[in-house]
């Protein structure tokens, strides 16, 4: 099981090559993101009394625990990298099981938080709850920026799960490529959008 | 349509038309220079000429490389320059312009006068006097344009657009709109009538409309309940009005502001937005319940109240 | 052993692995390929397909446009075929063109690469190109969207009833394609340049395609999220632009054209790549000023972030945004400018021959400095007012887009044609086809800068009668190039089994795809190249170049056993 694709002629070259396309691919998500960053921005400005009134109905406890899972999972993710590197086989199993696992627990805690919103008539168009003017557009945001998030977040999951498989399998070369390391930086860019919405979603609107 | 799309009028289409002919005086000049060199080395260095092909020597490529980036950087700097300057020269609108609000809406122009005139598609003005223009649309962007004049102007919704112009010879010029706004954008045309001042006097006495916008306006002011705050002596601490328009406004968060017909328009639809130092941001928001209309009534009330009366 | 730089000549008499074209001939070989040169191809039949749809819809225009009033077609389907037009033509024809198939064919070549980086990868690409125009193409079976290209908001979020959410979602998804092929190519120049390819010494062609690539992964992400936000407001009803619920359309013409710009580049970097590497072939000289040439692509490049505003002038941002941008776009014509002075100056003293792909090549030069020169009209905020959003601005990006990157690409088929096919086409038919273009394409497209100077907006199913003869000169025109466009179809076909064997090197260029068999070999090479000069080698440093016939006799001299490393 050689893990050497076309057209490479070492390994070195190889894993320099995927980790150039990972950070190359996490440069494009930025700009991808940032788009959504500068919308809010630009609306936070324009309208703050809305995007306070709006920030003080998310679900502070789900976001607050959510965030404690990712960063969590970054850290399980973090050690199947560094166990991959070592050589430790059933470590980088047991990191990206757990790792998996914490995914698929966020999103089940965000459903429930989804289940309530639409409860609370938080979805914009007819019948949103809020009357304060931007309110509106705060939660087209909140609702866009976690749904993309969150079809990221899947991919993720998918992505590391499908990895444990064939690792445990033993159909991939981990110790030889950038696999793991290329998954990894995947997986921490999803981590960091968060740390990013976190504070915009749901801090925003409950100092004092 | 009546008018020749090329005739020009105003100050801005002899200050474009000059702009105009020198680039394309430039552009013409580069591409005889460019075409001019590849033709002339094409015929001279074809395959099979005879003519000698010269060495050029490492430092006079440096040379020449250097030599045309600083042209075409300086000329480059130089039309940027002699472009803004025209442009600022013509940036804001004499503060004797006569104000007409326009409503664009999918597929035509509705113009009001100041003392309430209307008209749709057409809009008539007196020549040799700056106008400005104030202009919303109901729904999508459009585009006022008049080649005549140009000038072009996007109408956004959601949002006041000004623009002035000043005719200077009467005339009929085709109005259209620029920006694409669905099935019949090729037909919300108009045209503008340019008048001389006695006989647009007597056009304007001749109209119907009545009431006027002002009036209209004055109407408004206390049956949308503008008069329980605004109003002299009102026990609501909120900012005495006569007099605004024009002036510069301090906000609360330290910028100044010129009252002009877009802020106070925007002072009733987005209230929160600039509030004035020394207030609370306690006025209601008018964006619901006041039609473009209304607000357009509104604001041409509240810049004909002068500083001196209550 | 063996000469490294040139081999599988047959006069050297060792045998190669068979072309590439002959590894598999059943549809699953080409399908489920990962050969780059396939994958070129496969971009070709696809933006050929795309480019005559496109066409079709440009023709139907350009008929109904000879008379004032429409006739032909409602205004409702005449809003739906520039639509179409503008759709397919910019993100299936124009953004691929050249990156997808000469890029792909021949980049990893050009660095003496067996591949690109990640060869499945790019297959994918293909297919998330294709499943992209199919998705616009089902738009517009189904009845066609009428927002225009730009998807102009809240036109295009609350106005419009067609088929907004289906195009925005396959211009999506073709987005994806976009960046993956920019981060394939990029991370193919970094990684796989053989030895002695030094960064100063790849190719202008190989320079112009990894700036795309740049601009490609980092312009992209920009229209994708831009589109998602309308997608949202269409089908979950969110008000992110709406004005009546606090939203501002204009936000989404920042975001828009802050890739839309870019993109403008995106289009025409790679074709300017191509023309060095044709004028520098045809007139056997070294590039006038390489490191001047390779910093004009990155200025563009990288500045071409920092221009979006002008295309909003009159869109009421702020007097000051517009002189920023004004300034700044001034200054991204002096890269453009140097292009265009370094390659004039690169014909003197040479050996010029006019093969077609020159033709092509030096047409370019001319329509894309008429491009540029109306470009400075547009970045001067009082002039732009006037021409902005009127047949003005037609003319001049299609003296840019069609002048430019299509005679590019043009250029680029006919100078690589022998190689990717291993065949001549007819030299004759070619000339006479780049003539025809040149000259339907400039009496199609100049009326159009009177048009607009006179004050005829874009996008007009109907228009006033003054403006009818220079509107039938345009329509003229543009039979003259369509019939330009034909040709090739048939002299390229022809010579798949008419044309003589290309041989090697053709041409006589420099370059490691000549330095091949033609067609290439599945791996490219017999074994990896060594490159020891600076491109364009096609006489000493500073000294006169000499003819082609010459050049031809000192290669065969100069068949220097390279020293492999």
């Amino acid at each position: 099981m050689s893990g050497l694709n076309e057209p490479f002629q070492t390994l070195a070259r190889q894993r320099g090559a995927a980790e150039l396309g990972i950070w190359i691919f996490l440069a494009s998500e930025l700009v991808f993101f940032g788009g959504l960053f500068t919308g809010y921005s630009v609306y936070r400005f324009l309208y703050p009394d809305g995007f306070l009134a709006a920030g003080a109905e998310t679900n502070l406890i789900i976001g607050t625990a959510n965030t404690a899972i990712l960063l969590t999972s970054s850290a399980t993710m973090a050690v199947a990298v560094w166990a991959g590197r070592e050589g430790l086989r059933r470590h980088v199993l047991w990191g990206l099981c757990l790792t998996s696992l914490l995914g698929a627990g966020f999103m089940v805690l965000k459903a429930v938080e989804y289940a309530e919103d639409i409860r609370k008539s938080l979805v914009p168009g007819a019948g949103f709850a809020l009357p304060e003017r931007g309110a509106e557009i705060f939660f087209s945001f909140y609702w866009i920026m976690t749904a993309i998030h969150a079809v990221h977040l899947t991919i993720g999951v998918a992505a590391v799960s499908l990895a444990a498989w064939r690792l445990w399998r033993g159909r991939v070369d981990w110790r030889g490529t950038a696999f793991l390391h290329v998954l990894g930086l995947y997986w921490h860019l999803i981590d960091l959008i968060w740390i990013f919405l976190f504070p915009l979603l749901y801090l925003l609107g409950r100092g004092g | 349509m009546s008018g020749a799309f090329w005739s020009r009028a105003g100050a801005h289409a002899e200050s474009f038309d000059r702009l105009f002919a020198v680039l394309t005086g430039f552009s013409v000049l580069i591409l005889l220079l460019v075409a001019g060199l590849i033709i002339g080395f094409s015929i001279r260095f074809r395959s099979g000429s005879k003519v000698t092909r010269h060495k050029v020597s490492r430092l006079v490529h440096r040379e020449i490389e250097i030599g045309w980036i600083a042209a075409t950087a300086i000329v480059a700097l130089f039309f940027f320059w002699w472009t803004t300057s025209a442009n600022l020269q013509q940036a804001g609108a004499p503060a004797d312009a006569m104000e007409i609000h326009i409503e664009a809406k999918q597929w035509m122009w509705k113009a009001s006068h100041p003392d309430g005139t209307r008209e749709l598609s057409t809009l008539h003005v007196p020549a040799g006097r700056p106008v400005a223009l104030y202009l919303n649309s109901q729904d999508v962007i459009h585009s006022f344009f008049v080649p005549a004049f140009r000038l072009k102007q996007d109408v956004v919704p959601g949002r006041t657009a000004t623009m002035w112009f000043e005719a200077d010879k009467p005339g009929t010029y085709p109005l259209l709109c620029a920006e694409y706004c669905g099935t019949g954008h090729s037909k919300m045309l108009g045209e503008i009538v340019v008048m001389e001042p006695g006989d647009f006097a007597a056009w304007l006495d001749s109209r119907p409309e009545g009431a006027g916008l002002i009036a209209a306006g004055r109407a408004l002011f206390t049956s949308a309940g503008c008069s329980g705050c605004h109003a002299a002596g009102s026990a609501v601490h909120a900012p005495e009005l006569a007099g605004l328009y024009g002036r510069q406004v301090p906000l609360a968060d330290g910028r100044v502001v010129t009252a002009d017909a877009a802020y106070i328009q925007d002072s009733i639809l987005l209230p929160r937005r600039d509030i004035v130092a020394g207030y609370a941001p306690i006025m209601p928001d008018f964006a619901d319940l006041l039609d473009e209309e209304e607000v357009a009534a509104l604001v041409a009330y509240i810049r004909s109240l002068k500083g001196d009366t209550p | 052993m063996t000469d490294a730089a040139h081999p599988g000549t047959p006069d050297h008499g060792y045998s190669l692995p068979p072309s590439y074209l002959g590894a598999g001939t059943t549809l699953r070989s080409w399908l489920l390929t990962t050969d780059h040169k396939r994958i070129g191809l496969l971009y070709l039949a696809s933006i050929t397909v795309f480019f005559l749809i496109g066409g079709i819809a440009a023709a139907v225009m350009r008929t109904e446009l000879m008379t004032p009033t429409g006739d032909l077609v409602s205004a409702d389907t005449y809003n739906r075929l520039f639509t179409l037009h503008g759709v397919i033509m910019v993100w299936f024809f124009l953004i691929p063109a050249v990156p997808t198939t000469l890029g792909n064919f021949i980049l990893p070549m050009a660095i003496g690469a067996r591949d690109v980086a990640f060869p499945r990868l790019n297959l994918l690409s293909w297919y998330l190109n294709i499943a992209g125009g199919t998705l616009a193409l089902v738009a517009l079976l189904l009845g066609g969207v009428d927002t225009g290209w730009t998807f102009y908001t809240p036109y295009s979020t609350l106005y419009s009833n067609s088929y907004v959410t289906l195009a925005a979602a396959g211009v999506f998804v073709a987005g994806f394609s976009s960046i993956a092929t920019g981060l394939n190519f990029i991370v193919t120049v970094h990684t796989q340049r053989t030895k002695g390819m030094t960064w100063m010494r790849l190719p202008l062609f190989v320079w112009s395609i990894y700036a795309t690539s740049i601009i490609l992964v980092l312009a992209t992400p920009a229209l994708a999220i831009v589109l998602a936000m309308i997608v949202g407001e269409r089908v979950f009803d969110l008000g992110l632009f709406d004005p009546t619920r606090g939203g501002d359309p204009i936000l989404f013409q920042h975001i828009f054209w802050f890739y839309s710009h870019p993109a403008v580049y995106i289009m025409i970097l790679p074709g300017m790549g191509v023309v060095t590497e044709v004028l520098t072939c045809f007139s056997r000289r070294k590039v006038f000023g390489y490191e001047a040439m390779v910093f004009a692509i990155l200025g563009i490049a990288i500045f071409g972030f920092f221009v979006w505003g002008h295309h909003m002038f009159v869109s009421g941002q702020s007097t000051f945004a517009s002189l920023i941008f004004s300034l700044l776009s001034f200054v991204i014509a002096v890269p453009s400018a140097i292009k265009v002075f370094n390659w004039s100056a690169t014909l003197y003293g040479g050996h010029i021959t006019f093969e077609a792909s020159m033709l092509y090549a030096l047409g370019f030069v001319g329509l894309f400095t008429m491009g540029g020169l109306t470009g400075l009209f547009l970045a001067s905020v009082p002039v732009d007012v006037h021409v902005t959003d009127t047949y003005f601005i037609v003319a001049h990006f299609h003296y840019i887009m069609v002048g430019g990157m299509v005679s590019a690409f043009f250029a680029g088929l006919h100078f690589w044609w022998p190689k990717i096919t291993g065949r001549m086409y007819s030299e004759g038919f070619a000339r006479a086809a780049a003539l025809l273009m040149f000259v339907g394409f400039n009496v199609t497209f100049f009326p159009q800068f009177i048009l607009g100077f006179m004050g005829m907006p874009r996008r007009y199913w109907s228009y006033p009668p003054e403006f009818q003869i220079l509107n039938l000169m345009s329509s003229f025109g543009a039979m003259i190039l369509a019939l330009a466009y034909a040709l090739p179809f048939v002299y390229f076909a022809l010579s798949l089994w008419r044309g003589r064997m290309a041989g090697d090197n053709p041409w006589r260029a420099t370059g490691l795809e000549w330095a091949t068999a033609s067609p290439p070999p599945r791996e490219n090479f017999a074994e990896p190249p060594v490159v020891d000069s600076a491109p364009y080698d096609y006489h000493p440093a500073h000294a006169e170049p000499t003819e082609r016939e010459d050049a031809r006799d000192r290669e065969d001299q100069d068949d220097r056993p390279e020293d492999p490393r």
